[in-house]
């Protein structure tokens, strides 16, 4: 991935600054320009909470290039204490040990790197608490 | 006065038994434990590295400090195990806490005195008034080449330290520093592991700059090993520590709450940081602390801290290095050696 | 609009075809389907392909196609909407004819997905890169997370999902284009390797090359022409957030609901006026969910469904008499062109041992990604 695009991406992927509509009641991250449900243009700035809880999850066995030394790793739909809802590893536990409806945080790690001499990108991950 | 106002560790939940390292290796597990007075280390995530540890360090420090990130005008970070050679570690953090862009970012390198030199420099950017709160932070991924003796310590983990002049935790009463060009132990540019002079690295760089910047930094405080509540020192192994404090004239109970190296290794510039940390945890308002770190090249850097009333309303604010220690997930030597990138692998 | 007819069709057995490259297989196809067809007249072409770019290299093949099958200098695109593309391409030619603006059209889809190791990355550019691609989720761990999370709601079957390839599989025993002919057991789907928990190797739909085309004309100008029409009566897409996590559902496809809903009102016919469905069995979880999401069973109940026989060749609603993707393979940009193959083999009687009695009105559904979008065509007997 070229850098810039991982570099567009910071304020969300190491912040979690998402945004959210006031009449529907649902946030987004990245955050959007319209809201899809009623297409309010005006949404608000949300720095999304770093406690959530697993909506439902996987393990990936058979991995994209940039994640083979992790593999196998959870992922996850993890939804943040106010209702957002984000897809992400989930890092630090056995696969085996995961639920749904399993409390976690969201921790900052690397996601993905290019090689052994590319970029590095950092971004949001959850841990069991 | 100037001090700390908020700290934090961090230490990776994965654990490797020394007993683990020395069968890989041949050598009787027993020996190696009791000459180095090692138990286990830390072993990074394999998406953990020093800019990650750095950063749940430092949230952690700001927890405890309940500052606004964006009044931090500085923020250091010391490491050997930076995850670029070129690029800054300490942009990612100060992005990831929100300090950007009104702060001034600087990587430190000094082998395991990395850490106390970004919290000496940190300290003084605050103390000469040229920013409200300043941050510094020692962390490390510890490498050391397969086989050596280094690896049995070599660990992962860090602290941050956040300097200011309101609502302090630690006041920070004296410094010193002692340096010399003594070349013990090094990593050359392009060099994947560090290499040591063996037993060079003991009395003529440990031992000889952690007395000496100790002596220095007693005389400077008017004080003698009696007058110091606890004192932490750089932790290479489990021995060290203890035989430098009692060169110093330190007693074991003075030592031991910040000597957690036999369950967490060595955390390089994480190490003598992170046992002050474990120390904080543990402290009483009024209790005077002393920190004597050291880096190979070689250096030390002491300070003497006096904890304020404040330690106890923000010791539980964020996890405590015990708690930390105690979640734990063991490894075998296979997965460490694949998590930590010691197998060669097609491109 | 004016009615609008599939006229002939043809497509290549699916598989990995070494010997075969991406524009090989595609004029043989079309050939296949313009022979059929029996016309001597192409108007347009429309070409359904997810990713040529990533795996072969190769865009613009609409202006490639059309010089290839010698049908240039005639208007050539190619369509895209990840697994759906095929579905798209259709819908496209159904709306050139049916505005008037052409007679008769060939529509295909083609891809070519064994000359590069990066299948799984480019697969996974139908979802969203920068949200779910980038934390190393691929698309089975998509379908698993709503395989998982169907499991906990509705109390649907490990071994439900494994019977639906076990029926599909069957089914491609009697079709001599299915990438698969052989039988598998459920014991073989539970033995088989975790891709991505739940789902194993044999819940997933293969990695296949081929081809599919149809010919379309007015159905006046087949009629006048003496083809052998079947009727397209409706036409519906639908999409929905592209990443799953958005989605106020994990365990519905809002898209394929949409797009059902859509197609059933403009055909004038509802769920259980269909004779059977060709539908999109990427993985077997999403063979349950969509046939919940059209209307054959209740929300909850597709797994069930599996169970009870009601899926096979003899049940209520025969799905995937194909093969499905599942059996017969799955080169993403042909999928849905195939599915419409098989819907007028069945709709003329031409589907030999798998011929699904008195067969008048098919339904087919395409869908691309996790179900951010969803094709549905209803096709009858004239």
């Amino acid at each position: 991935m070229p850098t810039q695009r991982h570099w567009r991406e910071i304020p969300q992927r190491y912040r979690l600054e998402g945004n959210f509509c006031p009449d529907c009641n649902r946030y987004f991250l990245p955050p959007r320009l319209v809201c899809p449900g009623c297409g309010r243009k005006e949404l608000t700035p949300k720095k999304l909470s770093r406690k959530g809880k697993i909506v439902t999850f996987t393990v990936i066995r058979v991995p994209p290039k940039t994640q083979e030394l992790k593999t196998p790793y959870p992922v996850a739909i993890v939804e943040t204490e106010e209702g957002a809802r984000l897809t992400c590893q989930v890092c630090d536990c056995e696969p085996s040990e995961l639920r749904i409806g399993q409390e976690v945080e969201i921790v900052f790690r690397e996601v993905m790197r290019e090689g052994k001499t590319g970029v590095i990108m950092y971004g949001y991950k959850a841990r069991p608490v | 006065m100037v001090g700390i106002v908020g700290y934090g560790a961090y230490l990776p939940r994965f654990r490797i038994k020394v007993e683990e390292i020395a069968n890989q290796w041949g050598n009787d597990p027993e020996v190696v434990k009791r000459g180095l007075r090692l138990k286990e280390k830390t072993v990074p995530a394999p998406d953990e590295d020093t800019i990650t540890i750095s950063t749940e360090a430092a949230r952690y420090a700001l927890l405890r400090a309940g500052i606004d990130p964006e009044k931090i005008g500085a923020l250091y970070i010391g490491s050997e195990s930076h995850p670029y050679a070129v690029k800054p570690s300490g942009t990612v953090v100060a992005e990831a806490l929100g300090i950007t862009p009104d702060v001034h970012i600087a990587d430190f390198e000094f082998a395991c005195k990395a850490g106390t030199e970004a919290m000496w420099v940190a300290h003084n950017a605050v103390k000469a008034g040229e920013v409200e709160y300043a941050i510094g932070i020692g962390a490390d991924t510890s490498q050391g080449a397969p086989g050596d003796p280094l690896e049995y310590a070599a660990s992962a983990g860090g602290s941050a330290f956040i300097f200011g002049r309101n609502k302090i935790v630690a006041e920070v009463l004296h410094t010193a520093s002692f340096t010399t060009d003594t070349a013990d132990f090094w990593r050359r540019e392009g060099a994947f592991y560090p290499r040591h002079g063996g037993r060079f690295t003991g009395e003529m760089a440990y031992f000889r700059h952690i007395t000496e910047a100790g002596k220095m930094l007693l005389e400077k405080a008017g004080m003698r090993p009696e007058d110091i509540t606890y004192v932490i020192f750089h932790m290479p192994n489990g021995r060290f520590p203890l035989q430098v404090g009692r060169m110093l004239g330190f007693k074991k109970e003075q030592i031991e709450p910040g000597w957690i190296v036999p369950e967490m290794g060595n955390t390089y510039s994480g190490s003598s940081p992170t046992g002050l940390v474990a120390t904080f945890d543990i402290g009483k308002p009024g209790d005077i602390i002393m920190l004597v770190s050291f880096g190979s090249g070689a250096g030390s850097d002491g300070f003497i801290f006096r904890l304020t009333d404040r330690i106890d309303e923000v010791r539980d604010l964020a996890p405590k290095v015990k708690e930390m220690l105690d979640r734990k997930r063991y490894v075998n030597y296979a997965t460490y050696a694949k998590i930590r990138e010691k197998i060669i692998l097609n491109e | 609009m004016r009615e609008v007819a599939i006229i002939g069709c043809g497509m290549i057995r699916f598989g990995e075809l070494w010997k075969k490259s991406l524009r090989t297989m595609f004029v043989e196809a079309a050939l296949k389907a313009i022979d059929d067809a029996g016309v001597d007249r192409i108007d347009a072409l429309y070409v359904g392909c997810m990713t040529s770019g990533l795996f072969v290299e190769q865009e613009h093949l609409g202006a490639l196609l059309a010089d290839y099958l010698g049908l240039a200098p005639i208007p050539a695109i190619r369509l895209e909407s990840a697994c759906a593309s095929g579905g798209v391409a259709l819908r496209q030619g159904f709306l050139d004819i049916g505005s008037g603006n052409s007679e008769v059209v060939l529509v295909g889809g083609v891809e070519k997905m064994t000359d590069t190791d990066r299948v799984t990355d480019g697969l996974a550019s139908a979802a969203d890169q920068e949200y779910e691609v980038f934390h190393g989720v691929t698309f089975p761990g998509l379908y698993a997370m709503i395989a998982r999370l169907h499991m906990e709601h509705y109390g649907t079957k490990r071994e439900d999902l494994a019977l639906v390839a076990v029926k599909n599989h069957k089914h491609g025993t009697m079709n001599p284009h299915a990438h698969f002919q052989r039988e598998i057991t459920v014991d073989q789907v539970l033995a088989s390797s975790l891709v991505a928990d739940p789902l194993r190797l044999l819940d997933c739909s293969p990695v296949s090359d081929g081809a599919a085309c149809v010919v379309l004309s007015s159905l006046e100008w087949a009629k006048a022409h003496g083809k052998t029409p079947v009727k397209i009566i409706a036409s519906a897409m639908a999409t929905d957030t592209l990443a799953l996590h958005q989605r106020k559902e994990i365990t519905t496809l809002g898209s394929v609901v949409e797009s059902g809903r859509k197609a059933y009102a403009m055909a004038g016919v509802g769920p259980d006026q269909i004779d059977f469905a060709e539908v999109h069995d990427c993985f077997t979880i999403a063979e349950i969910v969509v046939s919940e999401d059209l209307g054959f069973f209740k929300k909850g109940e597709g797994g069930k469904a599996v169970r009870e026989g009601l899926t096979g060749l003899d049940g209520k609603i025969p799905i995937n008499p194909s093969g499905g993707l599942k059996a017969k393979g799955h080169p993403v940009g042909a999928t849905g062109v195939a599915q419409a193959v098989e819907a007028y083999l069945q709709l003329t009687g031409r589907a030999e041992k798998r011929q699904i009695k008195d067969a008048r009105i098919g339904l087919i559904q395409n869908m691309g990604g996790s179900g951010a979008s969803s094709v549905v065509h209803i096709l009858e007997v004239v």
